[in-house]
């Protein structure tokens, strides 16, 4: 497993993606195909179940360090990283003994059937036969999630650079949920026909935000705009009598979309359609809470399935007739995709309408109101536009209105994950309600590095209590929270939850008796509630 | 009352009226090292070890400062005080005070194993110890230097083959002459930050030497930074002068580059776990060899580490300080190491 571990080793300590890339096409040379198939698949997000308790991990490192179990979590706590901390603790391996990478995830993957005192010996037999990045490695694989920022699209590229294939088509076979026990590297990657490819979607063409002037895009004609939907995007399969619904996140999400299966029986031919996934009712689309009631879901009870029912909206057809549409022109698509929809009897399918703006002004205006048709924003595609692979800039942008934005006052702080596991960098925030500050948002993103060095001193300087992880601090500081929408909670104290809260800004201008109370929130939340009339655009 | 007790200003002495490494101006300091966090402006008098005084006199200007060898006793108002070796960098120190049968000795910042530059540790019998907890978590343990400088070596070595300039941050007292020493002048030039060169100039007038190098200066062709290595303090890192060295890969060596937080955070090409501070190992052994009933801890991870040696059987207690340790080298200090170029 060597070379496994320096190739994570490697990933692990550049920032730049060339030298990514040029790390895992040196690994790819070096690695057997049973290796470099179990490599693609965990680093590009397909991971066995966790095979072994982290509570038990924790407990049998500390047993082999001779610590006693405070001390290893107080380390733990430091060092913020589980298989990080494991690795640094446990004394040096006696005698090193080399394992190939397949082996150690077979190893893993019988785990789950063993006895746990098997297990334990297994895990810490394993440990003393490693050195420390190897070890690291080693319960990265038990707990998972390398956050090494190796995307898919990274994967895709090292890939094609190393057996010279094209990119797209690597990207294409290696979607849907194959598993590295089920094919070897050459059947999934290096077959012209792998197999069943009747689910397989296609990776989803992704738009970049808008940074320029419209007026840059050239005449207002050439482009196709639509309303960008604040639902779940989502790739609908229909072939050969079978339906298919893949998310963004490239997983197979059939089973929770029963009326995506009605809808796709009642599609006259096979084709594959790029949409977005909404709750609807009455006819009228439902803000984005009331899909996420469904989400991750096992079951789905009569209730839920009643409360908010799905439709998909159409946005682009990429497969008729098992003909890749893919290089059409959009417009070309649209005319197919509106045909198809005609012909289609079911009303669990609408087109994406177009917004119709005779010039860019015009259209600036209407995006204002996107909240009040439940959309984020506009999309921007031009019209002679391919159906690319990945986030891509030139042709497609989405054009998102300004986030909602509130000042609050932070209460609490935790320490970071990963690069940051010794700073304080996430931060819970409160606004007034009457003489109390109550918490309704959590947020770690927004700050530059500086700005948080500074919020981490101050949280360690003005600590009030430790509750583990977590101090309350003396509320001082106000920051300007930005979030992309509201809906109302049981679970939050609040009452409310936000959508996508994120740092906006620290206000050093602002007094903690400037910063807003929950009554503003509220009234958010009934102008937020009080849209949905959206039904005009989309049918 | 005790001894030693530790006051607002410092660690101090009543019966003899002097501080230890104290943060707030008084009259009479003793001072365990030259680091920025140890010794301050504003003493009416100091004294040190010899190897300190220049380096202190660089970086303080014109004080009144006294030298004093390892293992010499000098009285205070009748209390028994001397500086015994801490190994941490040249002229550091570990201060005895003793009256009578009550024995502290204040550690300032120390590691056990010896790196060929500053005076080896030694471990000194007392009553009282006051210890430093830099990385007194388990955690923490290093490799031996051999090791490190294998890999720095090797790593200025590739990156000369790829065509890239190499630059090293540590500190520029301590650290960086470490380095230095630590270094293959076989691979190339060695060039050296103003603050570091200017540093060497002060230990070589007590004695010390180091292996062939060059101060930075406007002067210098700049080709021949090609395949060099540029010695610099934390503080470069980031700043416009690092520019002229283009193209360069920039290491950090400190023992903070154990952690992949601190070492992403930090954001260099490549970290080097390089302290002159004890790791967990060397901290426990250093409190076991001194003998010691009473065991104060001050900078680091000071709970932890007391809550450990109370576990161990030693009354062990947490002590406010306001030193630092190696905090500069992740650019996270409060107190600025002092550059004087």
């Amino acid at each position: 497993m060597k070379h496994f571990a320096a190739l994570i080793n490697a990933l692990d300590s550049t920032t730049k993606t060339n030298e990514k890339l040029a790390a895992l096409v040196r690994y790819l040379e070096v690695a057997t195909p049973g290796d470099s198939l179990w490599a693609v698949a965990l680093l590009t997000g397909k991971r066995p179940r966790r095979p072994v308790n982290t509570r038990l991990m924790r407990e049998w490192a500390a047993e082999l360090s001779g610590l006693p179990n405070w001390l290893f979590e107080e380390s733990y706590f430091i060092v913020g990283d589980l298989a990080e901390t494991v690795a640094l603790v446990l004394p040096p391996a006696p005698d090193l003994q080399e394992r190939s990478f397949t082996q150690r995830m077979e190893e893993l993957g019988k785990l789950r059937k063993m006895e746990e005192t098997a297990v334990k010996e297994y895990i810490q037999n394993a440990w003393m036969e490693m050195d420390r990045s190897e070890r690291f490695v080693f319960n990265k694989l038990i707990t998972g999630g390398f956050r090494i920022g190796v995307s898919q699209k990274l994967m895709v590229r090292a890939l094609a650079k190393h057996l010279d294939v094209d990119e797209n088509i690597l990207a294409h076979r290696l979607m849907g949920d194959w598993s590295p026990t089920g094919q070897t590297f050459d059947e999934l990657l290096l077959t012209e026909d792998p197999g069943d490819m009747r689910s397989k979607p296609y990776p989803f063409y992704l738009a970049y935000p808008l940074e320029q002037n419209p007026e840059e895009l050239g005449p207002i004609e050439q482009w196709q705009v639509e309303w960008k939907w604040d639902g779940i995007r989502g790739q609908l399969i229909r072939r050969k009598a079978e339906t298919y619904v893949w998310s963004r996140g490239e997983e197979l999400v059939t089973d929770q979309y029963p009326e995506l299966i009605e809808l796709g029986s009642a599609l006259p031919i096979d084709c594959v359609i790029d949409g977005e996934i909404m709750a609807f009712a009455k006819g009228r689309p439902l803000p984005f809470s009331a899909l996420q009631k469904r989400l991750g879901r096992k079951t789905l009870s009569k209730a839920v399935l009643q409360a908010s029912p799905v439709k998909l909206i159409a946005y682009d057809l990429l497969e008729l007739e098992g003909r890749d549409l893919r290089e059409t022109p959009l417009a070309e698509r649209r005319n197919l995709l509106e045909k198809l929809i005609k012909d289609a009897p079911t009303d669990l399918l609408l087109l994406s309408t177009e917004v119709n703006a005779t010039s860019w002004s015009e259209l600036a205006a209407i995006r204002e109101k996107s909240r009040e048709k439940l959309a984020e924003g506009l999309m921007l595609k031009r019209r002679t536009s391919t159906y690319k692979v990945g986030r891509k800039r030139g042709d497609w942008w989405k054009w998102k209105v300004d986030p909602l934005a509130i000042d609050a006052v932070m209460i609490y702080a935790m320490r970071g994950h990963g690069r940051r596991a010794n700073l304080y960098t996430d931060y819970t925030f409160a606004v007034w309600d009457g003489g109390e500050l109550v918490p309704f948002a959590k947020a770690y993103s927004g700050l530059t590095d500086k700005e948080i060095t500074e919020v981490d001193r101050y949280v360690k300087k003005n600590t009030i209590e430790r509750f583990g992880p977590v101090r309350s601090v003396k509320p001082e500081l106000v920051f300007e929270i930005g979030f992309e929408g509201i809906a109302e909670s049981s679970r939050h104290k609040s009452g409310i939850a936000l959508r996508f809260p994120r740092i906006l800004r620290w206000r050093k201008d602002k007094p903690i008796d400037e910063a807003n109370s929950l009554d503003d929130l509220k009234s958010m939340l009934n102008q937020f509630n009080a849209g949905g009339n959206a039904t005009d655009s989309t049918q | 009352m005790a001894l030693l007790t530790f006051s607002e200003s410092g660690i101090y002495c009543a019966k003899a009226d002097f501080y230890i490494d104290p943060w707030r101006p008084v009259k009479r300091a003793l001072i365990t090292h030259a680091h920025a966090d140890h010794s301050r402006y504003g003493m009416q008098q100091y004294l040190a070890h010899h190897h300190s005084v220049p380096v202190m006199k660089l970086r303080l200007g014109d004080i009144s400062v006294e030298g004093i060898e390892y293992g010499e006793v000098i009285q205070i108002k009748g209390i028994d005080v001397s500086f015994h070796p801490a190994g941490h960098a040249p002229g550091s120190a570990q201060i005895r005070v003793a009256d009578g049968s009550e024995i502290w000795v204040v550690s300032g910042d120390y590691k056990l194993v010896n790196d060929g530059l500053s005076a080896a540790f030694e471990p000194v019998s007392c009553t009282h110890f006051v210890t430093e907890s830099t990385f007194g978590l388990p955690v923490f343990k290093w490799q031996e230097q051999e090791i490190v400088q294998q890999s720095i070596n090797d790593w200025w070595a590739t990156n000369k083959a790829n065509g890239l300039n190499s630059v090293i941050l540590g500190y520029s007292f301590g650290k960086a002459q470490r380095l230095m020493q630590m270094l293959n002048p076989e691979i190339g030039e060695i060039f050296l930050h103003g603050a570091i060169a200017n540093t060497n100039e002060a230990l070589e007038s007590v004695g010390y030497s180091f292996p062939e190098n060059e101060r930075v200066t406007r002067e210098i062709d700049k080709t021949r930074y090609k395949g060099a290595m540029i010695v610099a303090p934390p503080s470069a890192l980031g700043s416009p002068w690092l520019r002229q060295f283009k193209p360069y890969q920039v290491g950090s060596a400190s023992g903070w580059m154990a952690l992949r937080g601190a070492r992403r955070r930090r954001n260099v090409d490549r970290g080097f776990v390089l302290s002159d501070h004890a790791d967990w190992d060397e901290l426990n052994t250093a409190v076991a060899a001194t003998g010691a009933e009473h065991i104060y801890v001050t900078h680091g991870y000071s709970t932890v580490f007391s809550k450990w040696l109370n576990s161990q059987g030693f009354k062990a207690q947490v002590v406010e300080t306001e030193f630092e340790g190696e905090l500069q080298e992740i650019g996270e200090a409060k107190s600025k190491e002092i550059e004087t170029e």
